[in-house]
């Protein structure tokens, strides 16, 4: 590994990193997409800021074009107050019209500004390395590195420090307010400090890449567990992970990096989509039929319980009386059967004491309703799984 | 080449008809459809699918090699659906958000998009010029074959949408209620969000996939300002559609270096803008000046009831007071006393006002007024 490559690397995880502290927030408070806005609506102020230092990583330009993005934030905030559109569209209205002015300057200027659209959308971390931050003559790597970094210590000590009021704010905003800390400080706190990592990196990966970088850690965190520092910690590191691996991956293929990392980060989620322990689709869908077979359990010995006449209770009744289809009736005899909640005999199914026992339980769970009825019942359930 | 020239040489100039006739139509069709995303509060959704739909173009052309724009359509509209029935899965499954889904979706799928398109730009294949359009749209690429392919499906969307008229509706206004009706819901609602998808794709060559959404949304946006009616609503946002992509085309085409999204994003946005402040109803400028009228005709009422309280202790109602015994009353001012004088009420005699037999009267009734009129 040369150097070049592994000052990519460090820029590209501390990127990720950067970005995904913030997502975090914006997903759980269900504001993902002000991301999106954000990193759109940021250019205009990037062209202009660009125009006025002519350095992509000077602190002015990046304030300023941060300053965008919370004007973006309230400008968004203010048609929604007026009511005449729904909020969605709101977010879906300023973000192209802002991020049309941006091409706009930067097509008509494209003899003055070394800002191409490609560059825009795509960032280009590859030359990273070129940009060196240079003090009294030494070399101190690559400035987007120094940028990042001191935007990624920043937003670290700002976690650490507001946690507590982070978390209440998240979770419970009327909790917050009554505990004096201002849900609005804390949203615009966060606001600002999206902002500005949007810009940081925006140079490096660009604007709509920024935003799979922000919500895609915190998203497949979020469905491997509902504690948030846990989920904050998983969120760094698959913003790493995909950092590095789609850093190699784009440079087997040699396409651009970014794109490459969003992809990666694209895998990580749809692996845990597909396979997360609890929230997962597999998962989902396997407790969803468990559940099936549950309530057709309980319906179909509901239905013997109250059916003392033979005829209602022979086996080839039960079929057409519960209108189920053959497999799915055979299946829950089967597992009535195997559990010796029931007995047939001479084609007439019946009860057993255990049987009983069981479908009294259930029925006074459905009578009251109450969850603490549930809660030994479940345990029943797990058995006639096994 | 002018604005006004562009215009004059629409009626002879065959590339210029062709790029306007078809701008014209696909405003036409993300107007129409792009009223039911808004109504039904999918504008993101858009934004989303057009996104989705980069790897698919790109994949289209490394399996194809082909630079057909049917073909490249084609791919697009399918990584189009995966994305939006991806989304759904996200959303309906898990209990990840929807906007959290529709930002994944967007920008993973866009992300692999430009990774395609970066590797195909590697590849040693002259034919891959021209992909870059896709994102942010050329509509002097638009040929004959391409607007016949709008016309069709325009068309095509036209008449499913009078075909579904009453389903779409009443879905958009009541979910539950359709599904009582006995109206297959889920079928209805694939139909819209695949006209949707469809509409997007179409656009995608002419404004590209990162400010499709916008021309989605814009002329509906728009639209909703001016009327409370669904057909009215979406007829006037084709013709707003419509309207922005002539505009916008020959802003973009009258100059150089200017891609067409953009123009034609700013030109929606600035209908946006003036429906948002000048439309009668809802509009922010008649709004206010309504909570400004309504304003001073309670400072109106609040004067006149205090020199009733004032007139009500002497015999003669007519008596004369003297303006400065209003003065720890905020709520008069000169001219509004000149209206009061106006509608009759009041005399003003120098410094001294008198109320009328008819601003007497009116004060009585203030209150029992209200309810008289209701």
């Amino acid at each position: 590994m040369s150097n070049p490559q592994i000052e990519i690397q460090i820029t590209a995880v501390i990127v990720a990193m950067a970005c995904a502290i913030p997502g975090v927030f914006l997903v759980l408070r269900k504001m993902a997409l002000i991301s999106d806005a954000i990193s759109h609506a940021i250019l205009p102020g990037i062209v202009i800021g660009f125009f006025l230092t002519q350095d992509l990583n000077s602190p002015q330009l990046i304030l300023l074009a941060a300053c965008t993005g919370v004007i973006t934030v309230v400008l968004v905030e203010f048609i929604q107050k007026t009511g005449l559109v729904k909020e969605d569209t709101a977010i879906g209205l300023v973000f192209p019209v802002l991020f049309s002015i941006g091409v706009i300057l930067i097509s008509k200027n494209a003899n003055d500004i070394h800002l191409d659209v490609d560059a825009v959308l795509l960032g280009e971390l590859a030359f990273a390395p070129f940009d060196r931050f240079m003090f009294e003559g030494s070399d101190l790597g690559p400035k987007s590195l120094w940028v990042m970094g001191i935007i990624l210590l920043v937003t670290i000590s700002l976690l650490v420090l507001f946690f507590k009021e982070l978390k209440v704010s998240t979770f419970d905003a009327g909790l917050s307010s009554a505990l004096g800390i201002s849900p609005i400080i804390m949203h615009y706190g966060l606001m600002s400090v999206s902002s500005i990592t949007v810009v940081g990196a925006f140079d490096a990966v660009g604007a709509i890449l920024v935003v799979a970088l922000m919500i895609a850690p915190a998203a497949s965190a979020y469905l491997l567990t509902e504690n948030l520092k846990k989920m904050i910690g998983l969120s760094l590191v698959f913003g790493a992970v995909s950092a590095i691996s789609g850093y190699w991956m784009a440079n087997f293929l040699d396409a651009s990096i970014s794109g490459s990392i969003a992809t990666t980060l694209g895998v990580i989620f749809l692996i845990v989509y597909l396979f997360a322990p609890k929230k997962g689709l597999i998962s989902v869908l396997y407790r969803q039929k468990q559940q099936k077979i549950e309530v057709s359990l309980i319906t179909f010995l509901l239905h013997l319980n109250r059916h003392d006449e033979e005829s209602e209770r022979h086996i080839n009744h039960l079929r057409e009386h519960i209108n189920w289809q053959e497999v799915q009736a055979r299946t829950i005899l089967n597992l009535a059967k195997k559990n010796n909640l029931i007995e047939i005999k001479n084609g007439v199914v019946s009860l057993t004491e255990k049987g009983s026992v069981f479908t009294e339980k259930s029925l006074e769970y459905i009578i009251n309703n109450r969850d603490e009825k549930i809660e030994p019942m479940k345990e029943d359930f797990f058995l006639f799984r096994g | 080449m002018s604005i006004t020239e562009y215009f004059n040489l629409l009626w002879t100039d065959y590339t210029l008809r062709t790029i306007t006739l078809g701008t014209a139509v696909l405003g036409a069709i993300c107007g129409m459809l792009g009223s039911f995303a808004v109504l039904r509060k999918q504008s993101l959704l858009g934004d989303a699918i057009s996104h989705a739909a980069l790897p698919g173009i790109a994949l289209a052309f490394l399996i194809t090699g082909a630079k057909d724009s049917g073909i490249l359509m084609l791919g697009a509209l399918i990584s189009g659906l995966i994305g939006t029935f991806w989304i759904r899965g996200i959303t309906s499954k898990t209990h990840l958000k929807s906007d959290t889904a529709l930002g994944l979706i967007l920008s993973v799928f866009f992300g692999f998009g430009m990774l395609l398109l970066t590797f195909i730009q590697k590849q040693p294949n002259a034919n891959q010029a021209g992909l870059d359009k896709y994102l942010f749209g050329q509509a002097a690429t638009l040929v004959e074959s391409d607007v016949q392919i709008m016309i069709i499906v325009t068309g095509i969307s036209l008449f499913v949408m009078l075909l579904f008229w009453k389903e779409f509706k009443i879905l958009l206004f009541d979910a539950d209620y359709t599904k009582t009706l006995g109206f297959n819901t889920k079928f209805i609602d694939v139909l819209i969000t695949f006209l949707i998808v469809l509409a997007i794709v179409l656009g995608l060559q002419t404004v590209g996939v990162v400010l499709m959404s916008a021309l989605l949304l814009a002329p509906a946006a728009a639209a909703r300002q001016w009327t409370n009616n669904l057909g009215t609503m979406v007829v006037l946002a084709a013709l707003l559609g419509a309207f922005s992509g002539v505009f916008g085309t020959a802003i973009s085409a009258s100059q150089n270096n200017l891609s067409t999204g953009p123009v034609i994003v700013l030109v929606a946005g600035v209908f946006v803008l003036f429906s948002f402040i000048f439309s009668p109803k809802r509009g922010l400028l008649f709004r206010e000046i309504r909570f400004h009228q309504n304003r001073t005709d309670l400072k109106l009422m609040k004067t006149l009831q205090f020199m009733y309280g004032i007139a009500q202790e002497h015999e003669n109602i007519s008596h004369p007071h003297a303006i400065r015994i209003l003065n720890n009353f905020q709520g008069f001012t000169k001219s509004s006393l000149k209206k009061l004088e106006n509608e009759g009420w009041i005399i003003i005699h120098g410094q001294q006002w008198a109320i009328t037999k008819k601003g007497f009267k009116q004060a009585q009734e203030m209150y029992n007024q209200k309810t008289i009129n209701d």
